[in-house]
């Protein structure tokens, strides 16, 4: 097994460089549903995540991307990913990058909140983060070599209704994804669904990192529906996966989800993990910079 | 190709637009007019939520605990004290420490998101309503000075 741990600690490092200033987040544990929360306006959140999954045939992989998350405003947050994945005994390749954005369309909290979601994604056929399931992606997708797989290049735009409720410090979340590939392809669809809760409801008086009410745990469920000429469950695969959020006092919150794969064509096992670090005020550092004014 | 272009471009666009938007509309700024319309969402608040009851007020650690979710979420903006900065306005101000629990809670719940306030339904009620007793004794620290310094 060969992986190339210091692209891959380079990607961390690069990705968690530590800026002057940051806060502590209440960020949720999902890896792959969106709730309907945005980045606070003017803040940078940086984020690193892994994906270690296994590969029934072939050799197993390791998928790891970067996201910078920008709140442009309370109702519209920005995102730039950059992804790569090492596939043992075989090689670590850059796989792409995917612009975002999600906008939300009401002034006020509802039982439903609805987010709109886009994003533009130009990435390689060797795209393995698996950040979202859709269409009939499968398992031996996958079983392709990287020298082969990165020759194919994607142009893809992906829009998601996310759909989000807070009942009594539960979260709900549902999202709804349709993706085109740009080169004449037909329409994909997938969905992601997520409940998570607080292990404690109240917050401590003491600021302390074991409190209970800094771990958000839940669960995620998360698949291919299919195309539009073939739409439903037919080829498609589907993951479960708990998943846990520790929102520590030092500014960092660590995710930690372990996926099952529900039916034969689903990798079997998918363990994910990530880090992430929110700066605020990152805007009006920039503004600084250029403008020479606060 | 010349479809990815355009895509590209169309996602660089809103890219730059989404930065320069957040610059244009970021400072809520501390000067009164500024400051009046975001205490004027206080008032819109329904009736309903304005006339709940603070489930903490008797809670002897909801004020410090309140203290510490301030200054993790709040303070960035408002200001480690509460005195509010360029980007948002004074907690302590008679706009805000005059309105009822109900009516911060409601702010709190559901943002001022046309003007640059988040919505913090993700802290879960129990934590919202220790917000809530933080604030209201900003009130009350800012009389106690006042009076002092009379």
């Amino acid at each position: 097994m060969r992986v190339n741990l210091p692209f891959s600690s380079a990607w961390l490092v690069a990705a968690l460089t530590v800026f002057a200033h940051s806060s502590l987040a209440q960020e949720s544990p999902y890896i792959v549903t969106y709730d309907h929360y945005l980045e606070e306006p003017g803040n940078l959140e940086v984020e690193y995540f892994s994906t270690f999954g296994t590969q029934r045939g072939g050799s197993d992989f390791h998928a790891f991307w970067t996201e910078l998350e920008y709140g442009a405003t309370a109702w519209w947050t920005t995102e730039l990913y950059l992804d790569g994945q090492t596939t043992f005994r075989d090689s670590t390749v850059l796989t792409g990058l995917r612009l975002e954005n999600r906008i939300r369309p009401l002034k006020h909290e509802h039982f439903v909140n609805p987010v709109l979601y886009v994003e533009y994604e130009r990435k390689n056929s060797a795209d393995k983060i698996l950040k979202e399931v859709e269409g009939h992606d499968v398992e031996s997708d996958f079983l392709v070599p990287n020298a082969e797989a990165r020759k194919e290049h994607i142009n893809e735009l992906e829009f998601k209704l996310i759909l989000s409720s807070s009942v009594k410090g539960w979260n709900f979340a549902e999202n709804m994804i349709a993706s085109k590939n740009l080169s004449n392809q037909p329409w994909e669809f997938g969905y992601a669904l997520g409940a998570s809760r607080p292990l404690a409801l109240k917050a401590s008086a003491k600021r302390c990192s074991f409190c209970r009410e800094n771990f958000i745990a839940g669960v995620e469920m998360y698949g291919g529906l299919g195309d539009r000429y073939s739409f439903g469950l037919n080829n498609t695969s589907h993951y479960v996966a708990p998943v846990v959020a520790w929102n520590l006092p030092s500014d960092w919150t660590l995710r930690l989800s372990t996926g099952f794969g529900l039916n034969g064509n689903s990798h079997v096992f998918l363990l994910r993990w990530g880090v992430s670090r929110e700066i605020t005020g990152f805007g009006s550092a920039v503004s600084r910079l250029f403008r020479g004014r606060p | 190709m010349k479809e990815s272009i355009i895509a590209l471009s169309v996602m660089a666009a809103l890219l730059g637009a989404s930065c320069a938007l957040g610059q244009h509309e970021k400072p809520v700024a501390p000067n009164y007019k500024a400051g009046a319309l975001v205490y004027a969402e206080l008032a819109k608040a329904p009736d309903k939520a304005r006339a709940k009851r603070n489930p903490m007020e008797n809670d002897p650690d909801a004020v410090a605990a309140g203290q510490n979710l301030f200054k993790q979420h709040c303070s960035e903006c408002h200001g480690s004290a509460g005195y509010g900065t360029e980007k948002a306005p004074s907690l302590r101000a008679e706009g805000v420490q005059s309105a009822t629990p109900g009516a911060i809670f409601w702010i709190l719940t559901n943002g001022v998101v046309r003007r640059g306030m988040p919505v913090w339904s993700k802290l879960p009620e129990p934590q919202r309503w220790q917000l809530v007793s933080f604030i209201r004794s900003l009130g009350a620290v800012s009389k106690t000075l006042e009076k002092k310094a009379d």
